[in-house]
């Protein structure tokens, strides 16, 4: 019975273990590194994907769009923040990739949205979508889906940038009227 | 006569230059300083509505009184200010505990037409019981946001569809029913909580 235990227990740890590692994919001279999703609220239609894309050649490529058998629509999307007002813009051209380059979908910039959930994402599970570039083509990738303190200590940890975009005027109304 | 002439010009440029020094410190002050927190003391903001709460029932102004307030303008189809924002907020009220016990929140649709009440409850209650969720009438829901000086506006998306930009700050309520300041996007735990103190120790 023991053995048992420690058996399903090590098989559990093996498993949670495996979903916190970062998983990397190869494409062409595309490394994609750590797909995560942001897990959702009830009721909420739309995720957040993010993940890194390392352009090893010697030629540019662009990420422009995918799609996913659990969202309506996979749309690349850059948020930023002006004035304490957040604003939202697909990119209908995608993202470059230079050559050479890397660039990072992360929260507070260029992100994947999935549109359309056909149910809440939970911490912990996976989701499979398929991304489109447009010289190296297609891949399918899984998203691990995270909640929001694993993403910060996540870009705490990477170093790409922090969510503190309310470094100004915290005390003063600024409205963007 | 000619230092009379001399002497009522000179008044008169006297006058011009102090109306125009004037009129010059008053625009200065209100494009320099606009935004000083001197001045948002003196900032009225807010109205008396009629809207929806989660529940369905009908919830006025008068929630925002008796108790220190969050109010908060977004949208479900918001995918990362939104949710950020909510997932903070009840970490704030975590955080402080007995000292902030009778803050309350309400979450405000800047998109009424997609957010019905329903969809409102299930999204608001996932950060605790003291987020209410606020939609209803789309033109009842606009002089609210103007009240509030909150920037929203519906941004349409190739395939027909929109999104929306809007103001990410959270807003500070006394238990008086006033405007007392608010809490920028991002803004770090330490200065968030400790605003939410000082608002809860307001009588």
């Amino acid at each position: 019975m023991k053995t048992i235990t420690i058996a399903i227990a090590a098989a559990l740890f093996g498993l949670s273990a495996q979903a916190s590692i970062a998983h990397d994919y190869k494409l062409g001279a595309l490394e994609i590194g750590h797909p995560y999703a942001r897990a959702t609220p009830p009721n909420a239609p739309v995720s957040g994907g993010y993940l890194t894309i390392r352009n090893t050649g010697d030629e540019a490529d662009r990420l422009i769009g995918g799609e996913a058998g659990f969202a309506d629509r996979v749309e690349i999307h850059e948020m930023s923040m002006e004035n304490d007002v957040m604003k939202m813009r697909e990119l209908s051209d995608g993202v470059e990739i230079p050559a050479g380059g890397e660039v990072v979908l992360k929260p507070g910039g260029y992100h994947i949205m999935f549109i359309g959930l056909d149910s809440r994402m939970a911490e912990g599970e996976s989701r499979t979508a398929t991304l489109t570039f447009e010289k190296a083509g297609s891949i399918e990738v899984d998203f691990s889906v995270e909640n929001i303190n694993k993403i910060k200590d996540r870009m705490k940890n990477d170093g790409h940038g922090d969510m503190d975009h309310g470094d100004m005027g915290h005390d003063s109304m600024k409205h963007g009227d | 006569m000619m230092p009379r002439i001399a002497l009522k010009t000179g008044i008169w440029v006297a006058l011009a230059t102090l109306f125009l020094s004037s009129l010059g410190l008053l625009l200065w002050q209100y494009t320099v300083q606009g935004t000083d927190r001197s001045l948002s003391a003196k900032l009225e903001l807010g109205t008396d509505f009629s809207l929806t709460d989660h529940n369905g029932d009908t919830i006025t102004e008068a929630a925002f009184a008796g108790r220190p307030t969050l109010i908060y303008f977004g949208f479900t189809r918001c995918p990362e200010v939104c949710p950020t924002t909510l997932y903070e907020l009840s970490g704030w009220f975590e955080a402080l505990g007995d000292e902030g016990r009778d803050l309350q929140a309400f979450f405000i649709s800047v998109d009424p037409e997609r957010d019905t009440p329903e969809i409102m409850k299930g999204y608001a209650e996932a950060f605790g019981d003291r987020v209410t969720g606020i939609t209803g009438d789309p033109d009842e829901v606009a002089r609210v946001i103007a009240a509030w000086h909150v920037y929203a506006a519906k941004i349409p998306t190739d395939d027909g569809d929109y999104t929306m930009d809007h103001t990410a700050s959270v807003f500070l309520i006394g238990r008086d029913g006033r405007f007392r300041g608010t809490i920028a996007y991002g803004e770090d735990f330490e200065s968030a909580t400790g605003k939410l103190r000082r608002l809860a120790g307001i009588s």
